[in-house]
Order: structure tokens, then C-alpha cells, then sequence
């Protein structure tokens, strides 16, 4: 409940900055989506990653409720995935005047990664419940977070830069209220990502206590 | 309202309405869930033996 509080509250002062106090620079009003098009892809990054090292401490510990906090993880990161897609696909209709542009590695790259994931439930649901599922499932996810990196760094090692870079080394290239704004939405965006994670995980734990419960009453 | 605009809503309302759905299949859920606790409570009731409580 405090999660999903601090979430919305943090959407709503994300909202009114983007607004109301980020000033609009060169790229023109359509900047806008980039408040929120960076952090949903920071956010689908950050379930991936969890979705990998709960993989890991199953692996290690064999621990089931492991397996499921890994399975939902990734599945918030193929949903903030999808996000991500939509939303810079919308930015690059205004920017660019087409909706994908196929010469542009760190994209292809992100359609890669979120393609992985996405077959990763394919995989999931293949495999009856059991050990043999998590087991499948968790090298899967633990594969998949090596994507990351190569899909965070691609925009830097491509030759032909066509998506913008606003991060570089020295330091975010933006306006002082324009950064402050970005964190605010990043801080919105990952704890909306953590708040529906703890609620979908709470969903699915009691769902499987009610099945051990139906079992037990049969 | 320019194009320009058009598309900067549109990415909003794609963000507002995903949202928007991911709270209206939790509140389904959650409904479906309650509905599986009170038909478990009244097999429990049935299951009790005569005379207990």
C-alpha cells in the first residue's frame, strides 16, 4: 500500500514538472515523451535484471518462492518493455517522421532483449510446474540479463548515431530543472514498476496458498 | 492541436491506459480471489464436524 501511495504521488509530481516546469528545448514539445520514454526503459531494464538475479538465488538456493519473484520480474519487464517500444516508436514518428528505424542498433538491440523475454514464458509454459521449470526458467532469465549491457551500450559503440544521446561521460546533457525532472519520473516510473511487482507477487502467492488450501479441503 | 501535440498526448494516454488496465485486471483478480476464499470458508463450514464450535 505505501509503494502503490508513493508511486502515484510521485506520477502526479512527475506529471506537473514535465509540464509545468521542464522548459521545452530544441527537440520541441515531443521532448516530453523523453521524460518518460528513458525511465519505462530504465524500469523494464530493472525488471529484467531482477528477473535474473532471482533466477540466480533459485539456482543457488532452490528456494521456490525465488522462482516466482523471477517470473514475475520478468514479466514486469516485458510489460515496461512493451512501453518502451510504443513510446519511442511515438517519439520517432514526430523526430524522425517514421515509426522504427532498423539502422539503429540500441533499438534493435532493445527488440532483441524484449523478443527474449517474451519467449521466455513461451518456454515457462511448456514445462509442467516443478524444479525442472524453475531450473529451465532461471538459466533462461540469467542468459537473457547479458543482453543488458550490450543493449545499454550499443547507442555508444554504433557508428551511425541516430538515437540521441543525453547521457554521455561528461555528465547528462540537459538543463539543470531538466534533469531534476527526469529524476523525478525515474523515481516515479520504478517505484510504479516495484509497486505493481509487489502487488502481482502478492496476487500470485495467494493464489497458490488458495490452491493448497482447495487441496487440502478436497 | 498540432501533430506535434497529437502524438505527445498519445504517448501519455499510452502510459495513462496501460496503467488504467493493469489496475482493472488487479481488481478482477482480486475479486476472483475473494470469490475462491468464501466458497473455501463455507466447504470448511460444511466439512466441520457436528457439534464442534
Amino acid at each position: 500500500m505505501l509503494a502503490a501511495t508513493a508511486a502515484f504521488a510521485l506520477a502526479v509530481a512527475a506529471v506537473a514538472l514535465v509540464f509545468f516546469y521542464a522548459p521545452v528545448d530544441q527537440d520541441g514539445l515531443n521532448q516530453k515523451i523523453f521524460y518518460f520514454h528513458v525511465p519505462i526503459a530504465l524500469t523494464a531494464y530493472a525488471g529484467f535484471g531482477l528477473g535474473a538475479l532471482k533466477g540466480f538465488l533459485y539456482l543457488w538456493k532452490g528456494d521456490p518462492e525465488r522462482d516466482l519473484e523471477s517470473y514475475v520480474a520478468v514479466h514486469q519487464g516485458v510489460i515496461f518493455g512493451l512501453l518502451t517500444l510504443v513510446t519511442g516508436s511515438i517519439w520517432a514518428k514526430v523526430s524522425w517522421g517514421h515509426w522504427w528505424e532498423w539502422g539503429d542498433r540500441q533499438l534493435v538491440l532493445f527488440l532483441i532483449l524484449f523478443l527474449f523475454y517474451a519467449a521466455y514464458f513461451m518456454l515457462r509454459f511448456s514445462i509442467e510446474p516443478g524444479p525442472q521449470r524453475a531450473s529451465i526458467s532461471a538459466v533462461f532469465a540469467l542468459f537473457g540479463v547479458v543482453l543488458i549491457p550490450i543493449s545499454f551500450l550499443a547507442i555508444r559503440l554504433a557508428k551511425s548515431l541516430v538515437h540521441p544521446v543525453t547521457f554521455t561521460r561528461a555528465g547528462p546533457q540537459m538543463s539543470g530543472s531538466q534533469f531534476a525532472t527526469f529524476l523525478v519520473c525515474l523515481a516515479a516510473m520504478l517505484s510504479i514498476g516495484f509497486a505493481l511487482y509487489r502487488i502481482e507477487l502478492a496476487g500470485k502467492r495467494l493464489d497458490a496458498r488458495l490452491k493448497e488450501l482447495r487441496e487440502l479441503l478436497a | 492541436m498540432t501533430a506535434e501535440e497529437k502524438y505527445v498526448a498519445a504517448a501519455y494516454l499510452v502510459v495513462f491506459a496501460f496503467l488504467l488496465v493493469y489496475v482493472v485486471l488487479i481488481a478482477a483478480k482480486l475479486s476472483r480471489l475473494q470469490r475462491d476464499v468464501e466458497e473455501l470458508a463455507q466447504l470448511a463450514r460444511k466439512r466441520r464436524p457436528a457439534g464442534d464450535g
